[in-house]
């Protein structure tokens, strides 16, 4: 709890229900933030000369960077919540180079198409979104669990703590799950998100995109990650994207337009393949099998 | 090594994973009086100090006799131990599991869990372990573990690094594992790639 809680406010909080309560200590906070009000060329400025530092860097023989960075002042909520020291290194032993099996019994058939949740179509641009996941060496993932989670079209989140002034639809909930298929495919139907605003910053934006959860064949090759729809004009403003500084890793979070997966009167399709690399070891096929 | 394919990055849970991630039991590994039950616990800080209200927690470890579980049945629990747990922490901070010890995979190893953390504000999910503080299990069927010097990773780290790795005993038996994102006393995260740059900020995936 914040510091200097007086009685009053303890009793308030007790009187309100979780949800109030939430709302309230956030749009606290959000006003705190909007006060700072500062601006998207400020924002800009910093990416860019983070950028910039970057380059410098690979030229004078710094390594190439394939993830984000976690130290990223313009990503705010970052400052307090990244290591300060360099990750240890560690052999991975026997637990970490597998990874926990999900089967059909997990998850129903229909939780991998997001538009037919409730009793209404959802508003907004059905899409099918298609890829593999794969291993470093180019291997199928099989049979593994893919999570995915986004904003409705109009980009409001069913979170209770999406409080920006955009419609709910009533037909959609944002949320999928499914199981790669024994080539490593993964298939679901959505509704295209829509950008939505943050607080970041006065007057930030996040570009669209829907989140995956991805678990490889080995827990090293956990992620959770964002995929993006190509072309999109908040590229450059967001401190999101941008924390991943070398601009081949940002291309790998960004979909293709891919028009075999488009469906004839119904749909359009877009493809991201996933790499999970993981501790790049060789894989052993686990002794058990499923069920 | 050969030529490998670059990974895909990954990008911050963010503020909304709430109602998408966490599911029902995500964090009861075992039902309630389950024999060998152990309550997993700690609160997540950041750098100030202050908890983290809007992390999610996973948990990955072997059953007690050190076996590595390939079941399904975790995100509809039936009663079946898969070895695989979630939890998102509350408004202070706390998470917990209902699980049982790990055991040791190979003789002479300390048992731990593995611990993925994952928060608004984190831009990458961060690895570590959580190792049981004791070199003893109840369960007769074990691997013997090893005492925890031996452990390679904790003989690689200085007294006061390796002490955020290893879960406390508490009176009621449950074992209480803290994750401080930054600050004294910060958790050490774990990279499992090779190359003298691994762990550097950015570079691994």
């Amino acid at each position: 709890m914040s510091a200097g809680v007086n009685d009053d406010d303890v009793e308030r909080e007790m009187t309100m229900n979780d949800a109030a309560a939430d709302i309230a200590a956030d749009t606290a906070q959000h006003t705190a933030l909007d006060t700072a009000a500062e601006s998207q060329a400020q924002l800009s400025a910093e990416i860019e000369a983070g950028h910039r530092a970057y380059e410098k860097g690979l030229q004078e023989g710094a390594p190439e960077e394939l993830g984000p960075r976690r130290n990223w002042p313009p990503y705010r909520s970052s400052l307090l919540r990244h290591p300060t020291k360099d990750l240890h290194h560690a052999d991975p032993e026997t637990i970490e180079l597998f990874a926990p099996v999900f089967g059909e019994r997990d998850i129903g058939a229909l939780e991998a198409d997001l538009t037919v949740q409730h009793n209404g179509e959802p508003i907004g641009e059905r899409i099918v979104v298609r890829g593999r996941v794969v291993d470093g060496q180019g291997r199928p993932v099989r049979r593994q669990l893919v999570e995915v989670w986004q904003a409705n079209a109009a980009g409001r989140y069913i979170h209770k703590r999406d409080q920006h002034p955009a419609p709910i639809d009533p037909n959609f909930t944002g949320i999928g799950r499914m199981l790669t298929d024994d080539d490593g495919w993964y298939q679901f139907q959505t509704i295209k998100p829509g950008p939505y605003p943050w607080k970041n910053h006065f007057n930030a934006w996040r570009p669209a995109h829907i989140h995956f959860s991805l678990f490889g064949r080995e827990l090293t090759q956990r992620i959770v990650t964002q995929m993006y729809f190509p072309g999109d004009p908040l590229f450059p403003l967001d401190p999101i994207f941008q924390s991943i500084h070398d601009p081949r890793a940002r291309e790998r979070l960004v979909a293709t337009y891919d028009h075999d997966v488009s469906q004839h009167e119904w749909a359009t399709g877009y493809r991201w393949d996933i790499v999970l690399t993981g501790s790049h070891r060789t894989w052993t096929e686990p002794e058990d099998g499923d069920e | 090594m050969s030529e490998l394919l670059p990974p895909t990055p990954g990008q911050t849970v963010g503020p909304f994973f709430g109602y998408a991630l966490p599911y029902a039991r995500g964090n009861e590994l075992v039902e309630p009086g389950t024999p060998g039950a152990v309550r997993l616990h700690g609160t997540v800080y950041d750098g100030a100090g202050a908890p983290v209200p809007d992390a999610l927690i996973e948990i990955w470890q072997t059953d007690p006799a050190g076996k590595v579980v390939a079941r399904s049945g975790s995100l509809l629990r039936d009663g079946t131990f898969t070895g695989w747990g979630r939890a998102e922490t509350d408004r202070e901070g706390g998470y917990w599991f209902r699980t049982l010890n790990p055991g040791a995979t190979e003789p002479g190893r300390a048992p731990f869990f593995v611990v993925t953390v994952f928060a608004r504000g984190l831009q990458d999910r961060l690895f570590t372990r959580a190792y049981l503080p004791d070199a003893t299990t109840d369960d007769v069927v074990a691997l013997i573990p090893g005492p925890l010097e031996n452990d390679p990773l904790l003989a690689s780290l200085e007294p006061e690094r390796r002490a955020t790795l290893v879960t406390a005993r508490e009176p009621d038996g449950s074992l209480r594992f803290d994750i401080r994102l930054q600050g004294e006393r910060e958790t050490v995260f774990l990279t499992y790639d090779e190359g003298p740059a691994a762990g550097k900020d950015g570079v691994g995936a």
